[in-house]
């Protein structure tokens, strides 16, 4: 019975909890702000989860994730631009068409191993970043605005607020549940182990290549998912944030927050966020007191830290916060 | 070189003509021809370097060879994949323990069982709850003595123990043939013992290929032994026969004499 | 029209020759001490940024150059020693998380130094010329040393892998690192000076291409992406690979953006092609990297297993 009550699943039971009732503490405290920024933490925890199940179990370090994202949201712009506003034709595109990119980007790039592996889905991130930038017709580099939210005529308006963070959410919550699943299933131990040991699992007689394949297309698939929710939530989309930077960000969370556990990429969405936003303000009001103005230039580098922090984070807590949470507990 | 046994009918479950392999200027695999009759343990011996490992990555699939062919079963599956000859009932083991450490004995096994139970593109159910592959692989811990340390990660297993996890890895795809690549490397005389009395109850039900540098287990298990210098086979018979043929004694066990005594 | 097509192929032996020397530092650290360096770019950056600041300290750029050269030089070095040593080792994904983290680091600390902003920096006089390669084409000074320099630079290399007993244990650590050690040869002061070597091939590159591009937090990246291509298609652990494929991808990149908007116009609208073409030939050598891969994965000069 104590096993419930371990410091893992108390953080994760109060996260939770924070995360149901985020509009409600929103509209009470009259900060928007709150719920806005909580809206891009769960829809960048569920980009983070798809990269969890490549990255975390599949050990497929995929720089290029976050071009997903990018697909996603174009998809709902590009069709909101052309007049085609209803949601249950947008989506699907964005699944469809992250499916297809990530089926042929994977098959590629899934030939090779390694550090191979890693330049490739860099380079490939860098195609489609450039291709985005080319697309006159939808702001090239400027980026899209996308003027309507998608319609789900009768059923849901996503410009309340409350209802779209609540359907993110409700996404989110899913798409743990289902990785939860497929990692514990007989794919997914396939998965975990062509990570642990390819050559292994292709002498008990898998072929490793066509697994990672479709746990590739999953991930991207999931992401594009993301990525239409961000580009509703951003009302925005631009090649910016197909960028292997923001795959490097996605990268960070999951590492951070956890690889290879339901909860991790969720923790180091939250983690990273949330320290962006309160780090500075903290520093701030810290360092005040001794040094006086200079203060407010020194949050502003905050970010120096977080490079060896992630550093250190990846010598000497492999599991990330997670990890460090279930310390003791064996998982 | 003629290797079929006198009056044999049966057809060989593995033949193996002509195999060569160069890397660079040194000839790894050179025109090796060999058969295995089913049923058969057979021994390959030979001085270190002599290809030993070539000749088990081409038989495996992970060494292209430069000419030759290997047959299984009738089959020619000299460019088959890895995985398709484990498919076929081709299995092995690795001279370098080659398992999955962040799972237990049991999930490794079962893993193995997997492989042979249909496809894996389930997504939803647990597969550690499958009864279906637990079973088995419960059976094959069992087979190789290790039944007690199903639960027990491979990370925390002695190295005794994860040789005969090996064992029972490979066994847990239902072979029809091992290649087995020194299952006794860096054993002590206690777990040596268990691991001869684990391979003479196989030899009742599978054909083996066995490399070894352990004398006296070659020549209590094995039915022939073909002996490898330099990437040449050299020599292939029976026991007794190539304990008296005198150039294997010159060119390997002359070596061994000398480092039993130096 | 012919001499424009014979500069921009200079141009592309220029820029091809800069990214060998990036390539180079890269495939150097990978095969000898199998380290991915994701930070690579960012030492080019260091060195752009050192050249600019001791240019404006000194007013030399001789001066500049060969100081941005020794302080690159002991900054990878003592990158190495520092956050380095602890990965080796380890499997590639910790490489690179780690090396991402240094990344965001130095960018950070260019940023807090000097600001957000960006530097330039000025050609002296003297080099700010163009001498006449052709008959009717006048070529700069300035590109011509850069070609000169990283010339030099690809033979002094050819030279100390091949034929030198440092050379040798540079390509004998690729394979054996315990060997090296067990012939009692300091592996962890070969592994600075082989690193410490690869930074300031970054740093000669950055440094170099400083008064030509703008010197930029952010700038190592774009071009390390093309440094990966380039190895991708030369084949890894491969200098003379990356030497080839470094000239290509550098011709295929200037006379591509060259040409390719000209190219265009005669098939899309004026307003089309000029927002269409940069993108296109941004995106050229990367498709040219995966018709590449689709051919020859192992790239056109693959080393035999490692």
């Amino acid at each position: 019975m104590t096993a419930w009550l371990s410091v893992r699943n108390v953080v994760v039971a109060a996260l939770l909890t924070f995360l149901v009732l985020v509009p409600v503490l929103s509209s009470f405290t009259g900060n928007l702000f709150l719920m806005t920024l909580f809206t891009r933490i769960v829809i960048l925890a569920i980009a983070a989860s798809s990269l969890n199940l490549i990255l975390g179990y599949g050990g497929m370090v995929s720089f290029g994730h976050a071009v997903y994202l990018g697909l996603g949201g174009y998809a709902v712009g590009i069709l909101a631009y052309e007049g085609i506003g209803s949601a249950f034709v947008q989506w699907p595109v964005a699944l469809l068409v992250c499916a297809l990119v990530a089926l042929i980007v994977g098959a590629l790039c899934l030939r090779t191993r390694g550090v191979y592996f890693i330049m490739i889905t860099l380079a490939f991130a860098q195609l489609v970043y450039y291709f985005g930038v080319g697309l006159d017709r939808y702001g090239a580099d400027d980026g899209l605005t996308i003027y309507r939210k998608s319609q789900f005529p009768g059923l849901l308006d996503l410009s309340n607020r409350a209802q779209f963070y609540y359907l993110c959410l409700l996404l989110l919550m899913a798409t743990i549940h289902v990785t939860w699943r497929l990692v514990n299933s007989r794919f997914g131990l396939v998965i975990q182990g062509a990570r642990s040991n390819d050559r292994r699992m292709q002498a008990i007689g898998f072929p490793t290549y066509r697994y990672r394949l479709v746990a590739f297309v999953i991930a991207g698939t999931i992401c594009g998912l993301a990525g239409a929710l961000l580009a509703n939530h951003t009302a925005f989309v631009s090649p910016a944030t197909m960028h292997w930077t923001r795959s490097g960000d996605l990268i960070v969370m999951v590492v951070l927050g956890g690889m290879g556990s339901s909860f991790g990429p969720l923790i180091g969405a939250v983690t990273l966020l949330v320290l962006e936003e309160a780090l500075p303000v903290l520093i701030r009001i810290i360092t005040f007191p001794f040094i006086g103005q200079m203060a407010f230039r020194v949050a502003e580098y905050w970010q120096i830290v977080l490079g060896p922090l992630f550093l250190l984070v990846v010598l000497f807590a492999r599991g990330g916060i997670h990890g460090l949470l279930a310390r003791g507990r064996r998982d | 070189m003629d290797c079929w046994r006198e009056g044999d009918v049966t057809e060989a479950l593995l033949e193996i003509e002509g195999l060569t392999k160069r890397f660079g200027g040194v000839v790894a695999s050179d025109t090796i021809t060999l058969a295995v009759p089913t049923g058969e343990l057979h021994a390959i011996i030979g001085p270190n370097g002599a290809g030993k490992t070539t000749l088990i990555g081409e038989l495996a699939g992970e060494i292209a060879p430069d000419a030759g062919r290997i047959r299984f079963d009738g089959g020619d599956i000299t460019a088959l994949p890895t995985w398709r000859r484990t498919a076929l009932g081709l299995a092995r083991s690795f001279q370098i323990t080659s398992l999955f450490p962040d799972f237990t004995a049991l999930d490794n096994v079962a893993l193995a069982v997997q492989a042979r139970s249909g496809h894996s593109f389930r997504f939803w159910r647990d597969a550690r709850q499958e009864t279906g592959l637990r079973a088995p692989a419960q059976a094959a811990l069992a087979r190789v003595g290790l039944a007690e340390r199903a639960h027990v990660l491979v990370s925390k297993l002695s190295h005794g123990e994860h040789r005969q996890l090996e064992i029972a890895m490979a066994l847990a795809t239902s072979p029809r043939m091992l290649l087995l690549d020194e299952p006794m490397a860096g054993m002590g005389p206690e777990e040596s013992a268990r691991m001869v009395g684990t391979l003479r109850a196989l030899k009742q039900s599978l054909t083996i290929l066995l490399i070894e540098h352990d004398m006296e287990t070659v020549f209590a298990l094995a039915d022939r032994i073909s002996v490898l210098v330099y990437g040449r086979l050299i020599a292939s018979g029976a026991p007794a026969e190539i304990r008296a043929n005198a150039e294997v004694r010159r060119a390997y066990l002359g070596e061994e004499e000398e480092a039993r005594h130096g | 029209m012919l001499l424009l097509f014979l500069e921009q192929c200079l141009n592309g032996l220029q820029f091809g020759l800069l990214l060998f020397l990036l390539a180079a530092g890269l495939t150097l650290v990978f095969g000898i001490m199998d380290l991915v360096n994701l930070a690579h770019g960012s030492l080019y950056m260091v060195g752009a940024y050192f050249a600019a600041t001791f240019a404006a300290w000194t007013g030399s750029f001789v001066a500049a150059a060969v100081l941005a050269l020794a302080a690159t030089l002991v900054v990878g070095m003592a990158v190495e020693v520092i956050a380095l040593r602890p990965l080796y080792g380890r499997d590639h994904l910790d490489h690179v998380l780690g090396t991402f983290g240094l990344i965001l680091f130095f960018n950070e600390l260019v940023r807090i130094i000097w600001g957000p902003a960006g530097l330039s920096l000025t050609l002296p006089a003297w080099l700010n010329t163009a001498v006449p390669v052709l008959p009717g084409l006048f070529y700069p000074t300035y590109r011509i040393a850069i070609i000169a320099v990283a010339l030099a630079v690809a033979l002094f290399l050819y030279i100390l892998v091949m034929r030198t007993r440092l050379g040798m244990l540079i390509r004998a650590g690729a394979s054996n690192r315990e060997m090296i050690g067990a012939l009692g040869i300091n592996i962890k002061l070969l592994s600075t000076l082989v690193f410490g070597l690869g930074a300031a091939l970054a740093g000669l590159a950055g440094l170099m291409q400083a008064p030509i591009q703008t010197v930029q937090i952010g700038m190592g990246e774009n071009i390390l992406i093309l440094a990966f291509v380039v190895i991708i298609i030369g084949g890894i652990g491969s200098i003379r690979g990356a030497f080839i494929a470094a000239i290509l991808v550098g011709l295929i990149d200037t006379i591509g953006r060259a040409f390719l908007p000209d190219l265009l116009r005669l098939v899309l609208s004026s307003r089309g092609a000029s927002t269409v073409a940069p993108a296109l030939s941004s995106m050229l050598i990367y498709l040219i990297m995966t018709v590449v891969l689709v051919a020859r994965p192992q790239g056109l000069f693959p080393v035999a297993n490692k």
